[in-house]
């Protein structure tokens, strides 16, 4: 889901540590190495990285271009072949045929069948460009604040391991507890009576 | 120090009860910050509301959509134990409308409809484009982040249990 679009879903993360000077080039080197690789030509089935918010079809960072005022702003990408299961039913119905003809057998084991499987998914694979799915990330450095324009898990879990491979830096979801937790207006004391509360009754 | 998933799982029911007294602080008196950052907005409960009753063996989840005469229907399972989960919400300041749900157990915003943003024409329009959404979706959040301080502040005080949970079991009473 796109910032730019009319309807929005954001889930916000802190980012724990800070990067070293200077910070936008860490930020372009980390991008830059963990482009989204194609994979409409080979074998892989999934595939996920960094592309640019303007155009997440040729991902390039040059000049500074994720950078927009005092944020930086770029997309997750993730890259999916998805086979319809009657595809793969057809093919290896094909290919246990021919294997059954040229072996001159009636059936095949199932370990023949799952390598017939295998080949079957690795040569649609190849032939099956890659559905994109492009998420924005958007990330005020000066806050340490990091939106990402999803509530999916999948994303969520991808942008966290990816952000830290990238960075070197760790995601922590906000959420009512981890928000109270690192208010900095709360007192050590505050902090013993939040991890004391218990559900409230509101029953009489 | 509790692991995130531990964490987000124990206390989940913060911003359930959150969620539950925002609800009463609407309808009861609306709600005014004071916040230097914030212009004066208004806060209304929007289409659709969702309430868990998780004293339940299987927790029962109730929906209630179609607007503020519906949610009547919300103030049984409240008084049962229910609370809300989740809630669509309209915020107003003079130039700007947000439209979105919030959920309780992340504070995560979905579905935010904001009004008179311009449309993006040009390319040279994207950088405006970006940076006038980014500044009004940090307005709605500041204001939501405001609001939960100002809750979490009243829920950890002797205040929540002297005060505030006797006016809202009076407030579910009188429905």
């Amino acid at each position: 889901m796109s910032l730019l679009a009319t309807a929005t879903s954001i889930t916000r993360y802190h980012v724990l540590e800070e990067l070293e000077k200077p910070i936008t080039e860490g930020v372009y080197a980390g991008l830059q190495e963990n482009r989204i690789p194609e994979i409409d030509d080979v074998e892989t089935a999934l595939s996920s990285g960094w592309t640019s918010f303007q155009d997440p079809y040729t991902p390039k960072f040059e000049g500074s271009s994720f950078v927009y005022g005092s944020y930086f702003l770029f997309s997750l990408r993730i890259d999916k072949k998805t086979i319809p299961s009657k595809l793969i039913q057809k093919y290896m119905a094909i290919e246990i045929a021919k294997k059954c003809q040229a072996t001159g057998r009636d059936f095949l084991s199932r370990n023949e069948k799952q390598m017939i499987k295998e080949h079957v998914v690795n040569l649609l694979n190849l032939r099956i460009p890659a559905t994109p799915n492009i998420y924005n990330v958007l990330w005020n450095y000066e806050s340490a604040l990091v939106w990402f324009f999803t509530h999916l898990k999948g994303p969520n879990e991808i942008l966290e391991t990816l952000f830290k491979t990238s960075f070197g830096l760790t995601l922590k979801r906000i959420f009512p507890f981890s928000f109270a937790e690192s208010n900095p207006k709360m007192s050590e004391f505050d902090h013993d009576q939040l991890l004391s509360l218990s559900p409230t009754n509101f029953q009489r | 120090m509790l692991d995130t998933a531990t964490a987000y799982n124990r206390y989940k029911f913060i911003g359930h009860e959150f969620l539950t007294w925002l609800w009463y602080r609407i309808e009861m008196d609306n709600i005014v910050l004071n916040h230097s950052d914030l212009a004066t907005m208004t806060l209304a409960l929007g289409k659709r509301m969702v309430l868990e009753n998780p004293r339940e063996n299987h927790a029962e989840t109730i929906t209630i959509k179609g607007g503020y005469s519906n949610f009547e229907t919300g103030f049984l399972p409240l008084k049962q134990g229910a609370l809300v989960t989740e809630m669509s919400l309209e915020a107003k300041s003079q130039e700007v409308t947000w439209e979105f749900n919030l959920k309780g157990e992340s504070l995560a915003v979905a579905n935010m409809r904001i009004s008179n943003l311009g449309p993006t024409e040009t390319d040279e329009d994207i950088e405006a484009s970006v940076l006038e959404k980014v500044y009004v979706l940090e307005q709605i959040h500041l204001y939501i982040d405001t609001l939960f301080e100002k809750f979490m502040i009243l829920r950890i005080s002797n205040q929540w249990d002297q005060k505030v949970v006797p006016q809202m079991q009076q407030w579910l009473q009188i429905h």
